[in-house]
């Protein structure tokens, strides 16, 4: 067990745990913020999707000793209550089936659009095809992405 | 207007209620994640009144309509409340919708599957908003003393041409006394106000903001994680085990074994499990167990043949399972050994022998396909909290009502010391209609005497699951010297069920017919997986009919319509358990919008197939590339008549998912054996569809009618299948007969 210091949603939490603790399960488990889900613990499926220093990055393959300093946000931290243009778009398209994997989908689509604020059909494919879902919501994803780009941009 | 006479007061349970003030809520209740909270931040009254089983009302006029059926993605959360709010007449922006706990008696069957949600609850449920309807008006009659007959309503308010008016909330505390109504009458569809007008997601806000939804999400303080070690192959058992290591890591509570079902337990329908014997790790994080786990010493041995004790609606029944350990190289060479033997009959009309002797021509194809594992997104998973006197269970569930009888026997305890709780599901598609992870995470709390969270990793959830069965089938049609369709035969088997609908198209259109099927046992556990007979039936027949109608020299689409029209006009046999005329429609308005045939398609390489099942009829056009050397399924078009459409933007997303998921399964899937061990464990290995391979475009037209609404969760998925073959024939110029055609393609 170690005592790790991590910076998430703009807070800081100390947590005691096995360095080689995903952080996934850190946040599930130990602080108790089940909005960033497990689907195959293998970096396969993207429903682990959190940001860490802006970047989608699978929580399930990350240990908490290779955190750092490094920032972390998810899903509960992308917006208070919504708010986020990307969310936003998702509830204007409807996109959720189950649901389950579109925390995941959520968090990578917002990381691409702060590094690629107008992305093509093909920038959204090779950014989002990452994140599994079975459900199917594939098309609505793409339209709510082109959505969400319109908006932020014309902030 | 529809009159219906209720059948039981006991549907309609009243409750009273303190009276209250009436403040005009006008903002939309969906626009907030947490509705609770915000009704206590508002500091508006808390005290409901129960109008009928699945409504109540505050003074502040908030309406919260409780959603019987849990909820996979079918969107019942929205669709199910909406048919209670529109002959209710309420104002949609006043709505919190709050899923029901398990109580059939109060709430009916309450079982998510077989596209059954809308369907069988499309009358109760409106009587239910209707019910209440009248309730409240018949207290605003009492208040005002004006007779009920003049009382109008309108989003929620009552209203009499005297001028006064009251929302709903000021009278529903004194409706709630009102003796329940003997007769209800129902809006006809022409007066629908919500229902076909598209309603956002109820749980949308949650879903985005990462709300704890879902099974996995669900926590109690001191809930313990347990996760449990199966067998490495089906016909293997547990044999000994140490665990001195695993007990000895950190946070580990206990390590055991445990048997599932005593021995002679009589199996429900849907008690299905895969191993009986199994060891369970116990532990404080999921980390934590995920480790301890990794350092079980088990030893495991050949299982044998096993006796089943079955409680069917038919009685009691012994099956033996057999020991065999399978590999799919050798399933697919038995299959082939069957399907040349004497099949079952399953119908017969006319002399199918003697079309088959003169037929000048016969064409006869061999369709197989992989076992499919449903790999949810969320694995399963389930609480349990067993007590000495009483249970509660909470998780993701497809039909709790089902797992109640075996939970009573498993726990020693009555019905109503059980409680079962349903949360969100991440996906279902039949697996969560199998309760034995349920049965488990109970086993495991009973034992430890201590709230339990058991967790399936994803390895554990494709490796022992219950899949779509391993099915072939052959097809035969004799063709005369004028290529007209004399005989039809279909032949088809399966590990361990035939997929045969004996009454489905084409039978009733062909004079010759016959089906017959066969079926091989097995100890790898099978269930419903959207339609798993329907989905490879779809794949088959609609492929073999396009070639049939290739070799006749017709338009595929004319091909059928023709065929459907002798099954409408002059049917051959009895039982067809279709409707040709609405097949029909759906071919028609799938032509129409599709533009088939039309000169500015004709470059595109197009598949059509359609299908009936679960009282439903869709039907879809693919439009297929070859893109980077792979075949790829750019655009489709699709038709579905499943009578009234509740909330038409979410079952055309449903519709969209469908024809994703069924690219998807037709193109990759297959869940393999070698020596009884599943070959495909995670998503590196179980290829599925992804944002890139998906459709650029999925155009969803449903056919307008007044009829009573039919199944969507399946029908769609079907043919899928058939419309993808038939579009791989016209891309390759290649016919696939077995799936996944990807491995096909592969080989070519
Ligand atoms: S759970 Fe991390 S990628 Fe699947
Ligand atoms: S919405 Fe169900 S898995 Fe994506």
């Amino acid at each position: 067990m170690a005592k790790y210091n991590l910076k998430i949603n703009g807070e800081m939490q100390q947590v005691d745990v096995d360095p080689s603790t995903p952080i996934l399960w850190v946040l599930r488990d130990h602080l108790n913020m089940p909005g960033t889900k497990f689907g195959c613990g293998m970096a396969q499926c993207g429903a682990c999707t959190i940001h860490l220093d802006g970047n989608a990055t699978r929580s399930c393959v990350l240990p908490v000793s290779a955190i750092g300093k490094s920032a972390i946000t998810t899903i509960e931290g992308l917006s208070a209550n919504g708010t986020h243009p990307v969310q936003k778009a998702w509830l204007e398209h409807d996109v959720a089936q189950c649901g389950y994997c579109q925390s995941g989908q959520i968090m990578s689509a917002s990381a691409l659009l702060k590094s690629n604020p107008k992305p093509t059909d093909e920038d959204i494919d090779n950014a989002m095809s990452g994140n599994i879902c079975r459900c199917g919501t594939y098309l609505r994803i793409k339209e709510a992405i082109k959505t969400a780009a319109k908006t932020s941009n014309a902030k | 207007m529809e009159n219906i006479k209720l059948q039981s007061r006991r549907d309609f349970l009243r409750s009273s209620a303190l009276a209250g003030g009436g403040l005009m809520l006008s903002f939309s209740w969906f626009s907030e994640a947490k509705a609770a909270e915000k009704i206590a931040a508002l500091n508006l009254s808390e005290q409901w009144s129960e109008l009928a089983a699945f409504i109540k009302i505050t003074p502040d006029n908030v309406i919260k309509i409780l959603c019987p059926n849990p909820e996979f993605g079918q969107n019942v959360m929205t669709s199910l409340p909406m048919m209670v709010a529109e002959e209710l007449d309420c104002d949609w922006k006043n709505v919190v919708v709050e899923m029901g706990t398990h109580d059939n008696v109060k709430y009916g069957p309450q079982f998510t599957g077989g596209s059954n949600s809308i369907r069988m609850y499309w009358k109760p449920l409106r009587n239910a908003g209707a019910a209440a309807r009248q309730m409240l008006i018949e207290a605003a009659a009492q208040t005002w003393g004006v007779p009920a007959s003049e009382i109008k309503t309108k989003a929620g308010i009552l209203s009499h041409s005297s001028g006064k008016e009251a929302k709903y909330g000021e009278i529903a505390a004194k409706a709630a006394t009102i003796a329940v109504p003997k007769d209800i009458k129902l809006k006809a569809p022409k007066d629908f106000t919500i229902v076909r007008n598209s309603k956002k997601n109820s749980e949308g806000l949650k879903i985005v903001t990462g709300k704890p939804l879902f099974g996995m999400d669900y926590r109690v303080n001191g809930m313990l994680i347990a996760m449990i070690q199966h067998p490495p192959a089906f016909g293997m058992r547990l044999k000994s085990f140490d665990a001195t290591d695993a007990r000895k890591m950190p946070g580990i509570k206990d390590v055991f074994s445990f048997k599932l079902y005593d021995d002679g337990f009589e199996q429900g329908g849907f008690d299905t499990r895969a191993f009986n014997e199994m060891i369970a790790v116990v532990g404080n994080s999921t980390w934590e167990v995920i480790n301890a786990r990794k350092k079980i010493n088990a030893q495991w041995e050949a299982a044998g043949d096993v006796k089943e004790t079955m409680m069917g609606r038919g009685g009691k029944t012994e099956k033996i399972v057999p020991g065999r350990l399978e590999t799919t190289a050798k399933q697919f060479e038995m299959m082939a050994e069957f399907d040349k033997r004497l099949a079952k009959e399953l119908r017969k009309d006319g002399d199918p022998e003697t079309a088959f002797k003169n037929a000048t021509q016969i064409i006869e194809r061999t369709y197989n396909a992989p076992f499919l594992a449903h790999n949810t997104m969320e694995p399963m998973n389930f609480f349990a909290d067993v007590q000495d006197d009483k249970a509660l269970v909470v998780g993701p569930l497809q039909a709790p009502g089902w797992m109640e009888p075996s939970l009573m026997k498993l726990l020693n305890l009555p019905a109503d010391k059980i409680e079962i709780q349903m949360t969100r599901m991440g996906g279902g598609f039949g697996r969560r209609a199998y309760g034995s992870y349920v049965y488990e995470a109970a086993r495991i709390s009973q034992k430890l005497k201590a709230p339990v969270k058991l967790i399936y990793t994803r390895e554990d959830d494709m490796t022992y699951g219950i899949y779509r069965p391993m099915y072939t089938a052959t097809y035969r049609a004799a063709l005369d010297a004028n290529k007209n369709l004399i005989g039809f035969q279909v032949t088809g088997g399966g590990i361990p069920e035939n997929p045969i609908h004996a009454n489905r198209f084409p039978a009733g259109a062909v004079d010759n017919y016959l089906a017959d099927g066969w079926e091989i046992p097995s100890n790898i556990t099978i269930g419903a997986f959207r339609a798993p007979r329907s989905n490879f039936n779809a794949a088959a027949e609609q492929s073999f009919l396009d070639e049939v109608a290739e070799a006749m020299g017709k338009d595929p689409i004319a091909f059928r319509i023709d065929l459907l029209k002798k099954a409408k006009e002059n049917p051959v046999g009895k039982n067809n358990d279709y409707d040709a005329s609405r097949y029909i429609g759906v071919l028609e308005l799938l032509k129409e919008k599709s533009g088939w045939g039309k000169p500015e398609n004709a470059g595109k390489k197009r598949g059509v197939a359609a299908y009936f099942c679960h009282n439903s009829y869709a039907g879809h056009v693919v439009d297929m590339v070859m893109r980077d050397g792979q075949p790829y399924v750019e655009e489709v078009i699709s038709v579905v008549d499943c009578g009234v459409v509740v909330n038409p933007d979410a079952a055309r997303n449903m519709v969209q998912g469908a024809v994703v998921d069924g690219i998807g399964q037709s193109f990759y899937g297959a869940l393999t054996h070698k020596d009884g061990v599943p070959e495909q464990n995670n998503f590196h290995n179980y290829r599925m569809i992804r944002h890139n391979e998906a459709p650029k475009k999925i155009d969803v037209h449903f056919v307008e009618n007044d009829i009573d609404p039919t199944g969507l969760g399946e029908p769609p998925f079907p043919p899928v299948f058939g419309a993808v073959a038939n579009a791989l024939f016209k891309t390759t110029g290649k016919r696939y007969y077995n799936q996944p055609f990807m491995s096909e393609q592969a080989k070519l």
